[in-house]
C-alpha cells in the first residue's frame, strides 16, 4: 500500500504558533501552573509535550514537569497485529497523584490511543484531572473522547492518513494529509 | 531496531542471533520501569494462561517468572512434579499434550534432562520457555546477566568476562558463553580441571585453571555455584580446598580491576565460591541481577506471546 501526498496542511511556522496558542490556553484555563504536569504519548506526542512544556515554562518563568508515556502494552489490538510492536520506555519521573495532567498527542483520530493512555496514566496514581491537547483533530471518533486543546481541526476521510512530522524524529516540521493508493 | 521476533519458543541463546538478543535486552529495558510503579501491572497478557512446570527445585527463577507473568496480567498455574501424574507413569509429552488441550498459551519449564524443552517445543503448540534444562542452557539467566552487565558497562563488545567455578555442570555458564560471545565479549572460563568440560574452548572461550589469571583484567567476574546435587562423584578433594583455590575472597580481589562487577546467579554457597564480604560488597550486583530478571522475563513473555505461527 502506497501513500500519495495530497496536501501540506501545516508548516513549521503554523505548528509553532499552534503550540504557543495551546500553551496560553492551558495557562488561562487552569488559572495557574501550580500542580500542573505534561505527559506526551510516544513518539511524536512526547516530542510535542517537550516543546509545549518549554513554551509554557517560558511564559510563566518556571519549569513544568514533563514525562513520556509508551502505550504499547495497553493497546486493544495486540491480538490482531502481525507481530509484537516494539515497546519503548515510559518515563514519568514525578508523582502524578493529585496533579493536573495535560496529556499530549499529535493526532486525535479514533480515540483508542487516548483510551490506552488514560489506562496507563491511572496506573501511576490518581491525578486530580486529565486534559487532552492534540496538534491535529481529524475526526472519526470510535470512543467518547474529545480534545480540550486542538492546534487545528482537519476534516478528513477515512481513506486518508494524517502525518505529523517533527524535526527531532523526521528532520523537518509539517503536517501532511496523504491518501492510500488502491 | 532491525530485529524482529518470530520464534514461538525460547529454548536457548545458542540459536539466537545477536540482533534477537539485542531486541530482548531493549524490550527488557522498557519493562524495567513497570516494577517501580505503585501499581505494578500492565494489561498486555490479559486472558493468556501460563503454566509453570518445574521438575527441579527453584526459588528465584520460578518466583521471577511468576511475578513477570502476573505483572503482565496473565493467569498462571503451577504444576509441582511431586504432586503430578508424572509420578503415576505418564510421559512428559503426554502431560504436555494434556496441558495443551486445556488451551494454555505458554509453558515455562525446568527439567533435569538437557533437551526436554526442545522435545516439547516440537510437539505442542503453546510457547515453551526453557527455565533451565540439565546442564544445557538457562537462557533467561544468561539474558539477565548480560542485561545487568550492559546496564553498568553500557556495552558488551570488547568486555572481558570471566566465568569461574563449576563450568561442566553449569547451564548458566553455557547460556552466558553463547550470549556474550555473540555480542562480542571476550569470555574466559576458569575452574578445577575436573569441572571443566573437554573442548569447551570450541565455544570461543579462553580456558584457565588459575583464578588469578581469570581475575586480572576482567571487567566482569561471574561466580558460579558449586552444584553438589549434580555431582555423582567427588570432583574435588574438599569444599574447603575448593574455597581456597577457586573461591572469591578479599585476598584474590587484590588482582581485580577497580571497576569490576561481581555477579552470581544464586543461590550462593557463602564461604564456598564467594565470601560474604565480597557477595555483599561494593562491586557486587547480585541483587540487581534478581531485579533485572523480572524485566527480562517480562520481555520474553511479551515477545513469544505475539508469535502467530503455531504447531497445529
Amino acid at each position: 500500500m502506497k501513500l500519495r501526498e495530497k496536501a501540506k496542511v501545516m508548516d513549521a511556522g503554523q505548528i509553532e504558533s499552534a503550540i504557543v496558542r495551546i500553551a496560553h490556553e492551558i495557562i488561562e484555563n487552569n488559572k495557574s501552573v501550580e500542580g500542573l504536569a505534561i505527559v506526551g504519548i510516544r513518539t511524536r506526542g512526547a516530542l510535542l509535550a517537550d516543546r509545549l512544556a518549554g513554551k509554557m515554562g517560558a511564559i510563566v518563568d518556571r519549569e513544568i514537569p514533563v514525562g513520556a508515556l509508551d502505550i504499547t502494552l495497553y493497546r486493544d489490538d495486540l491480538t490482531d497485529v502481525a507481530e509484537q510492536p516494539v515497546v519503548h520506555k515510559t518515563e514519568i519521573d514525578f508523582d502524578i497523584h493529585d496533579k493536573v495532567i495535560i496529556l499530549v498527542d499529535d493526532v486525535l483520530y479514533t480515540g483508542r490511543t487516548i483510551r490506552c493512555a488514560l489506562d496507563a496514566l491511572i496506573d501511576f496514581g490518581r491525578p486530580k484531572s486529565i486534559q487532552l491537547a492534540v496538534l491535529v483533530d481529524r475526526g472519526h471518533r470510535e470512543l467518547p473522547i474529545r480534545a480540550d486543546y486542538a492546534g487545528k481541526n482537519i476534516p478528513t476521510s477515512q481513506k486518508e492518513t494524517v502525518q505529523v512530522k517533527m524535526k527531532e524524529a523526521d528532520g523537518e516540521d509539517g503536517v501532511i494529509v496523504a491518501e492510500m493508493e488502491e | 531496531m532491525a530485529a524482529k521476533w518470530a520464534r514461538k519458543d525460547l529454548l536457548g541463546l545458542e540459536t539466537l542471533s545477536a540482533d534477537e538478543i539485542g531486541l530482548i535486552l531493549e524490550t527488557a529495558d522498557s519493562f524495567k520501569e513497570i516494577s517501580q510503579r505503585p501499581i505494578k501491572k500492565v494489561p498486555t497478557l490479559r486472558g493468556q494462561t501460563i503454566v509453570l512446570f518445574f521438575f527441579e527445585p527453584s526459588t528465584r527463577t520460578r518466583t521471577s517468572f511468576e511475578l513477570a507473568a502476573k505483572r503482565m496480567s496473565a493467569d498462571i498455574v503451577n504444576i509441582q512434579t511431586s504432586a503430578s501424574s508424572l509420578t503415576k507413569g505418564e510421559t512428559l509429552r503426554d502431560t504436555a499434550r494434556n496441558i495443551e488441550a486445556m488451551k494454555v498459551n505458554i509453558i515455562i519449564m525446568r527439567h533435569s534432562s538437557s533437551g526436554a524443552p526442545q522435545l516439547l517445543a516440537e510437539s505442542v503448540s503453546p510457547s515453551i520457555i526453557n527455565a533451565g534444562d540439565g546442564s544445557h542452557e538457562h537462557p533467561t539467566q544468561g539474558l539477565l546477566d548480560i542485561f545487568t552487565i550492559k546496564e553498568h558497562k553500557k556495552k558488551i563488545a570488547g568486555l572481558n568476562v570471566s566465568i569461574i567455578g563449576d563450568i561442566a555442570h553449569s547451564r548458566v555458564a553455557r547460556s552466558n558463553i553463547w550470549g556474550l560471545t555473540k555480542l562480542g565479549a571476550n569470555v574466559t572460563v576458569c575452574g578445577p580441571a575436573t569441572l571443566m568440560p573437554p573442548e569447551i574452548e570450541k565455544l570461543g572461550v579462553k580456558v584457565t585453571y588459575d583464578i588469578k589469571e581469570a581475575i586480572e583484567g576482567a571487567d566482569v567476574i561471574n561466580m558460579l555455584r558449586i552444584q553438589l546435587e549434580r555431582q555423582g562423584q567427588s570432583l574435588f578433594p574438599s569444599i574447603r580446598e575448593y574455597a581456597m583455590k577457586f573461591g572469591l575472597d578479599a585476598d584474590k580481589m587484590k588482582y581485580a580491576k577497580k571497576d569490576v562487577l561481581i555477579m552470581h546467579p544464586g543461590p550462593i554457597n557463602r564461604g564456598v565460591e564467594i565470601t560474604p564480604e565480597i557477595a555483599d560488597g561494593p562491586y557486587s550486583v547480585i541483587l540487581e541481577q534478581v531485579t533485572n530478571g523480572i524485566a527480562v522475563r517480562m520481555a520474553v513473555l511479551y515477545l513469544v506471546s505475539g508469535v502467530k505461527e503455531r504447531i497445529e
